[in-house]
């Protein structure tokens, strides 16, 4: 137990912030798998990694001389059609089986694409640099780097701009009458096949806009993707399939939560305290939903 | 059609049985050749650092044999490894030595990459009594379990960062210090703590910020907040590759000023070449440099080595390879002492070493860790946008004077 925060309460804007900023990047990998989730059933193992790929495609930028930041445009172009090959090989076998048998092919797809990033890009640790500087305020003790800000407005505009295209266009319309239900969708002319290629292609598009924000806020490696698929799993479990606002407030509440939970109870406790939280809240819902007499969808 | 594939494939698999199953057992020694076995991460995570081990052992082979060879029993023998690729896998590495000295036959054995591999192994080579020189293994745990065949040319990771918390005294007029300390999970970071606790023990200095950081974590920011907060002299951190470049991100994004930042793995994550004058002033542990003024027959000198390395390799020896190659010198002065190839004598021999490597002195220590190299410190110093890390402790070998304290980040 430390008492740091509490001694110096400046600390506290600088947990949230840190957290909020973290959370919205996490939302952003969420909302991905919970848009896949929802429209084909598919727990996608491999999201951390299509997050890599994502940010090894930046880096690969960074290193040819172009500032990484334009990779949120290049990457999330490449990652659909990474996305939608992806789909063509190997998902459209296992989207209407059950969960495991798709849990067990993505995961095949994690362990292949870790190997191939490590072949084609090597075992080092790499970063990007962006130069954005550094905001600050209060003289200094609360620092809020630029590159972190200018990820969450990205995070943000993308999250808000999916939304609308969900909405508005005929695609996003078809997709989410698909994830309403599949059948009835395919009896009303809805070519399902095309809508399930286009959703993973999204997904993997989102990955790439994350991947490349991570590239220059934290660092790239084959084998680090995992953290990120068990992140963004846990925030869907949270908000709840289908509920995209849910997925944003859980992803920066956690995100919160992760900080003052390493400020208060240490470091090493802070991702643990996360899962803690996370068996709460699914024994609350558990109770919650059962007086309700309803099922998650 | 079909018959004739099924047909090849029967005959490509049974032809595939019978090349498993009877492939050339190798022994000990094998006409003028002694053979050694060695288990490396060529691929998976450590697939960099086991590629830079693996370079290290040949240039070492390549240059004894070049030179003559082993002389054992007025016979002259040359080294010959036979390699398998543990993919940077415990498990697997443990399997792979057991096939190494049960299938292959091999009675000398040459560490893996890491400490963890090297834990896995030393129980098979131990319980075989197969002797093992390893080059990458510094945990301390592996130098505490009474091993007899285990032997390592390096120094053991609890004696990373103390010479920097004594430089911190030393710097402080000889009174103690307040050390801030961020250490990941594993193995061979935390016994980099446990000697930075017995340091500051020792030096009667007081450690206000004792984190231990997740495995999983990208992220430091918190850890780097309650450094800013609290105001420590020294910042001490250790986390591998991706520890150190994290680090030094946030530390610069945040503008974090503390008057000594000592880490480890600088060189190993390119440290001065990918954050380049971010890294600045960051105080790194390292086993060994090429300025350091060691000598030996076979490779001269740490600057000869660094020149052959990179003309057989093309790019510059991290100490990760340079260590390993200390390995295969080992090997030859004892099997030359032992004068036989009798695993014992040899074991024996290996234990009386006492020699000088362009690597460093090597003697070992009763746990079989060397007790004869000190490590050295090197500040990342900067010239224009190229950064290189140069030597500042032990000042016998130091090639610039050390940067203390650091300069703060708004007057950078």
């Amino acid at each position: 137990m430390d008492l740091l925060i509490f001694q110096v309460p400046i600390l506290m804007v600088q947990a949230s912030m840190d957290g909020l900023l973290l959370g919205i990047l996490f939302a952003l990998i969420a909302y991905g798998m919970a848009l896949q989730w929802g429209v084909m059933n598919i727990i996608n193992i491999a999201q951390g990694e299509l997050v890599i790929l994502g940010g090894y495609i930046a880096y690969t930028m960074y290193t040819m001389g172009i500032h990484p930041a334009f990779g949120v445009i290049v990457a999330p172009i490449i990652m659909f059609f990474i996305g939608w090959l992806l789909y063509k090989l190997v998902i459209y076998r296992v989207v209407d089986r059950d969960l495991f048998i798709s849990i067990l092919a993505t995961f095949g797809i994690s362990i292949l694409t870790q190997q191939l990033m490590n072949f084609i890009f090597g075992a080092d640790v790499v970063v990007a640099q962006s130069n954005f500087g550094t905001t600050m305020f209060f003289e200094g003790l609360v620092t809020l780097p630029n590159a972190k800000i200018f990820s969450a407005v990205v995070s943000v505009i993308f999250a808000i701009g999916l939304v609308i295209y969900m909405r508005k266009s005929k695609l996003g319309r078809a997709i989410r009458a698909t994830a309403q239900n599949a059948r009835a969708a395919k009896i009303l002319g809805v070519d399902t096949e095309k809508v399930y290629a286009a959703t993973f292609g999204i997904n993997a598009a989102l990955c790439g806009v994350a991947g490349s924000l991570i590239s220059i806020t934290f660092t790239l490696h084959p084998y680090v993707g995992l953290p990120y698929t068990v992140r963004s799993f846990m925030i869907v479990i949270v908000a709840g399939l289908g509920n995209l606002p849910g997925v944003a407030l859980s992803g920066m509440g956690l995100g919160v939560f992760e900080e003052f939970a390493d400020y208060i109870l240490g470091t090493e406790f802070r991702i643990g305290a996360v899962f803690i939280l996370l068996v709460l809240i699914l024994v609350y819902r558990r109770f919650a939903l059962s007086r309700k007499r309803e099922y998650l969808k | 059609m079909n018959k004739i594939i099924k047909f090849t494939l029967v005959l490509l698999s049974t032809l595939g049985l019978i090349l498993g199953t009877t492939s050339t057992s190798f022994s000990k020694v094998e006409g003028d050749k002694i053979i050694l076995g060695a288990a490396v991460s060529l691929t998976g995570k450590y697939s960099t650092n086991g590629k830079h081990t693996q370079n290290g052992y040949n240039l070492a082979v390549k240059r004894i044999n070049e030179k003559g060879g082993v002389k054992v029993g007025g016979k002259t023998y040359k080294f010959d490894i036979i390699y398998y690729d543990d993919e940077s896998n415990a498990g697997r590495a443990a399997q792979l030595a057991e096939r190494l000295i049960k299938q292959d036959g091999v009675k000398y054995m040459l560490g893996p990459y890491s400490s963890g591999l090297t834990k896995a192994i030393a129980p098979i080579t131990e319980e075989n009594k197969i002797p093992m020189v390893e080059a990458n293994g510094a945990s301390r745990s592996l130098f505490t379990k009474g091993y007899k065949y285990l032997f390592a040319v390096l120094s053991p990771a609890n004696q990373y960062l103390e010479v920097a918390i004594d430089l911190a005294v030393e710097k402080n007029g000889g009174k103690g210090v307040k050390i801030a300390m961020a250490f990941e999970q594993d193995a061979f970071s935390q016994d980099v703590r446990l000697g930075v606790i017995d340091a500051a023990e020792r030096t009667g200095s007081e450690i206000i910020i004792d984190d231990k950081l997740p495995k999983e974590l990208n992220d430091m920011a918190a850890t780097l907040a309650k450094v800013k907060a609290t105001n420590p002299d020294v910042l001490a951190l250790s986390g591998h590759s991706k520890g150190a470049l994290t680090a030094i991100r946030q530390i610069s994004e945040m503008q974090v000023d503390v008057k000594m930042l000592a880490m480890t793995h600088c060189d190993a994550s390119k440290l001065a070449k990918q954050h380049g004058k971010k890294s600045e002033y960051a105080l790194c542990a390292a086993q060994w440099h090429k300025t350091l003024t060691y000598e030996d027959e076979f490779f001269g000198n740490g600057i000869k080595y660094d020149k052959d390395f990179n003309a057989e390799y093309g790019y510059a020896p991290p100490y990760q390879a340079a260590e390993s190659s200390a390995a295969l010198l080992v090997w030859k002065d004892a099997f030359e002492r032992a004068n036989s190839t009798d695993t014992e004598k040899v074991r024996d021999a290996l234990a009386k070493t006492d020699m000088q490597t362009f690597y460093g002195n090597i003697k070992f220590g009763s746990g079989g860790q060397n007790t004869a190299k000190p490590m050295v410190l090197f500040q990342v110093r900067c010239e224009g946008d190229t950064c290189e890390n140069k030597v500042v402790a032990p000042t016998k070998w130091a090639s610039a004077k050390l940067v203390h304290p650091i300069p703060k980040w708004s007057e950078r």
